[in-house]
């Protein structure tokens, strides 16, 4: 892990989302655009606590608003989301990879049981 | 060798401090326990195609020790030791993790972590889960940071075969 010192130099977004709360902000507004009101009523906190978390998520990019009549609509930005997507991906990809190699070591193990059992 | 075709891994980060990794097998439990759990077999699979895998020691009893040493295709070494905390047959494996090449000044306290790997069989396909709790969310992201080293080595790898191609 050579990289311990990246942490400090990561991006405003990897430091929003790293509040559980506004995690829960994302995740709601995973399913499309919705108004203030709707996310309160998901969080269950204050509407003001609700709208501090949601002014960072803009900050960083991370979320847009546009008015629609009278109500605020919130939803994600993706493409600002992209880089933590990335950044997880890379790991996930070893993984990956390790369990492809895994899937081959059990396709013998079966093989090998298979032929046992014919042995019989 | 036979190609199975891939499922994909699914990381998740359920908390500040943990990785979760899940994948389900086309295996019984036993089996994937047992590629899990043998030296020989652990070998074949932990490598992930990036290097060989030198060193597999596994005592698999509660308290024992185990470290895992690969060399990456370009000769770099990086190894992995810790202890076993639980373990049922078959369903789940609790041991600690420490990473040999942790940055000076991080203690293994800080940089380590306990791994719990529980296997789950459902008309008979095991689902894996993997669940990384680290000390702290700089040590959780220096994890996945790692892996971020990794994929651009995947990614200088493939340049490599492309241009070797294109001569």
């Amino acid at each position: 892990m050579p990289a311990m010192a990246r942490a400090a130099t990561t991006t405003d977004a990897f430091n929003a989302i790293a509040e559980p709360r506004r995690r829960q902000l994302l995740d709601a507004l995973a399913g499309g655009e919705r108004p203030v009101n709707d996310l309160v009523r998901e969080l269950g906190l204050a509407q003001p606590q609700v709208s501090k978390h949601l002014r960072v998520l803009r900050e960083v990019g991370v979320v847009a608003v546009r008015d629609d009549g009278r109500r605020r609509l919130y939803r994600l930005n993706g493409k600002a989301l992209k880089p933590i997507h990335d950044w997880v991906k890379s790991y996930e990809r070893l993984w990956s990879e390790r369990f492809d190699q895994l899937d081959a070591v059990l396709d013998d193990l079966k093989q090998k049981e298979e032929g046992d059992d014919s042995d019989e | 060798m036979t190609v199975t075709s891939s499922e994909t891994a699914t990381l998740t980060l359920p908390t500040d401090e943990q990785i979760l990794i899940t994948r389900e097998f086309d295996a019984s439990k036993d089996l994937v326990f047992r590629a899990w759990t043998t030296p020989e077999l652990v070998k074949r699979w932990w490598h992930a195609k990036r290097g060989t895998v030198t060193v597999v020691e596994i005592d698999l009893r509660v308290g024992g020790k185990w470290r895992y040493v690969m060399v990456a295709d370009d000769g770099f070494e990086v190894g992995f030791h810790g202890e076993y905390r639980e373990i049922v047959p078959n369903e789940r494996i609790v041991s600690t993790e420490v990473f040999e090449g942790l940055p000076e000044g991080v203690t293994e306290e800080q940089g380590g972590t306990v791994n719990t790997a529980t296997f789950t069989e459902v008309d008979g396909r095991t689902t894996v889960t993997l669940l990384v709790q680290a000390n702290s969310k700089e040590a959780r992201d220096a994890i996945i940071d790692s892996g971020m080293e990794a994929g651009l080595q995947d990614a200088l790898d493939l340049l490599e075969q492309t241009a070797r191609s294109l001569r």
